[in-house]
């Protein structure tokens, strides 16, 4: 099942690294990434497959979101659907 | 492909804006838990309740942290009580209110519709009993909500039972004096009540209703809001486009949870009920959408046409997002849930009569609306025919939560807590309603119901 990965807040050396680690710890697959600074700002959205995932969703959304809460950062991990339900007819 | 814009925009909405999902709301049929014994047709519901509602909070959790999107509340819509109590042998059905609540309680939703009697063209022996508990069945409870139907397009409206529920008002205000009279907040008195509302107080699950079913509300005022704030001096064309492209992506939200949790728990989706639902939370009120249309003070001149813009284009919007609409759908205009009314009401800019015209083109009625503790239950009865008249003449849902707070008068805030907010008390018109109230009898059905 896809879903995405949306990591937001003040740029520091090594987050793209550490969420990956986390992600491939898990057997994520990482589908596709795309990331911007714009001023000291990082926003990173990531498309991932949870399907060989080893912990249950809600377990690796909330260690995301503790990660980045250690780091300062907003981390979330979301079903796809979400957002597929909202933009496309 | 999503883009980065359409992902942001989401994630923006619900941390900024308060989208979210205000309720999903499991109707349960208790039909089948009527027996002429009071304390085994107790047990049947409870029983009933608990085992079909067991997963619905956990489901709620589990669904909010898998999408990220938040499920503010859970509930429980039954079969309306005097249709099953009305079997039994008991006079009064104050147990089978505690037998809600205590079943509510077990399942942890934080609110049970149903305490319910359809009397639009007069009562039977249950009706009457059910009534007659309202007061205190609503003060002995925490999470129960009660409504009554008093008219319909097709049956008029029963002035018998306006009258009786402006005395039953003012029981419950006075049995919850200690409250501020906070069991009227959760009291209901509607025409044209729907059969699947999912939003309390007034949710019952409706006799045409199946077994079990999922029924969502979901709710963004905020996101409209800002959405209109790039609209500044844009012809109303362009707002009303807004309007509905906004509504739309909330809707959207609420007929993926509904599936869900269909999906989850086994339940058929029911529908879901599109209204712009406002919270007193700062950034999530429809007096503000109001305002940002171009009105200095919700309430003043052309807040009744920029609510009946804002109400169609919801449902316009709405529709197209979702396979099943029902409910109410429409926007909510309750006093005491939005802070821009709350303000506008204590300024005295919005008064009792203008939110009785708003009432003509948008879902909800004259909601948590708190007057003198003085009114007379006559007044609080007149209150309730005009509103029905409203809804009966021109074929769609009003309803009266009126809450007279003993002791109160104009001037003073009576505060609820919570989701339920706070109120300034507004004035009523002084002169008496009570050679009108007291005719009883029938207003006949308006013509056009005759449709066939």
């Amino acid at each position: 099942m896809k879903a995405i990965v949306t990591v937001i807040g003040k740029d520091q050396v090594g987050i793209i690294a550490r969420v990956c680690q986390l992600l491939a710890g898990c057997g994520v697959n990482i589908l596709d990434i795309s990331q911007t600074v714009m001023q000291e700002y990082f926003t990173m959205i990531m498309l991932v497959d949870t399907e060989g995932c080893s912990e249950p969703f809600a377990e690796l959304a909330q260690r995301l979101r503790e990660e980045g809460e250690r780091g300062g950062l907003d981390i979330r991990m979301q079903r796809e659907d979400i957002f597929n339900a909202m933009h496309r007819i | 492909m999503l883009s980065r814009n359409e992902i942001l925009q989401t994630i923006e909405m619900i941390d900024q804006q308060h989208l979210d999902i205000r309720t999903v709301t499991m109707g349960i049929s208790l039909l089948d838990c009527a027996h002429p014994d009071a304390k085994e047709s107790c047990r049947r519901i409870y029983d009933k309740i608990t085992r079909l509602a067991e997963k619905l909070v956990a489901t709620g959790e589990d669904i909010e942290r898998e999408f990220g999107i938040p499920i503010v509340n859970k509930r429980i819509s039954v079969t309306p009580i005097s249709l099953v109590a009305g079997s039994s042998d008991a006079e009064s059905y104050v147990c089978f209110a505690e037998t809600l609540d205590a079943a509510a309680k077990t399942c942890g939703v934080n609110f049970i519709g149903g305490f319910s009697a359809l009397v639009q063209k007069g009562f039977t022996v249950g009706d009457r009993r059910l009534i007659a508990s309202i007061p205190e069945a609503l003060a002995a409870t925490e999470l129960v909500c009660a409504s009554v139907n008093v008219g319909s397009t097709r049956a008029g409206i029963d002035m018998d039972a306006v009258r009786l529920m402006g005395e039953t008002i003012k029981k419950t205000a006075a049995l919850t004096a200690d409250r501020h009279g906070f069991g009227c907040a959760k009291l209901v008195v509607f025409a044209n009540a729907v059969e699947d509302n999912p939003f309390m107080a007034g949710a019952f699950h409706g006799v045409g209703e199946p077994e079990c079913v999922i029924n969502v509300g979901v709710s963004g005022p905020g996101v409209v809001s800002h959405a209109l704030q790039k609209c500044k001096g844009e012809p109303f064309d362009v707002v009303a486009e807004t309007v509905k492209r906004t509504a739309f992506r909330i809707t959207r939200m609420g007929q993926l949870v509904a599936r869900e949790a269909s999906q989850r728990l086994g339940v058929p989706f029911g529908i879901v009920d599109l209204s712009l639902a406002p919270t007193p939370a700062v950034g999530d009120s429809v007096a503000d959408i109001l305002e940002e249309i171009g009105l200095a003070r919700v309430g003043t001149h052309g807040t009744t046409a920029a609510l009946a813009l804002l109400n169609d284009a919801v449902k316009k919007g709405g529709v197209m997002a979702s396979s099943h609409v029902g409910g109410l759908s429409g926007a909510f205009i309750p006093v005491s849930e939005d802070a821009g009314m709350i303000r506008a009401a204590a300024g005295g800019t919005l008064t009792l009569d203008k939110l009785e015209a708003m009432t003509c083109v948008c879902s909800v009625g004259l909601d948590m609306i708190a007057v003198p503790g003085t009114t007379s239950a006559e007044t609080v009865a007149a209150i309730i025919a005009d509103e029905a008249a409203i809804g009966v003449v021109n074929n769609k849902t009003t309803a009266v939560r009126i809450i007279p707070v003993p002791g109160m008068d104009v001037g003073d805030t009576v505060d609820f807590g919570g989701l339920l907010g706070s109120a300034p008390v507004m004035p009523v018109h002084e002169e008496s309603s009570a050679g009108f109230v007291a005719r009883g009898g029938r207003i006949p059905a308006p013509l056009h119901s005759l449709r066939n």
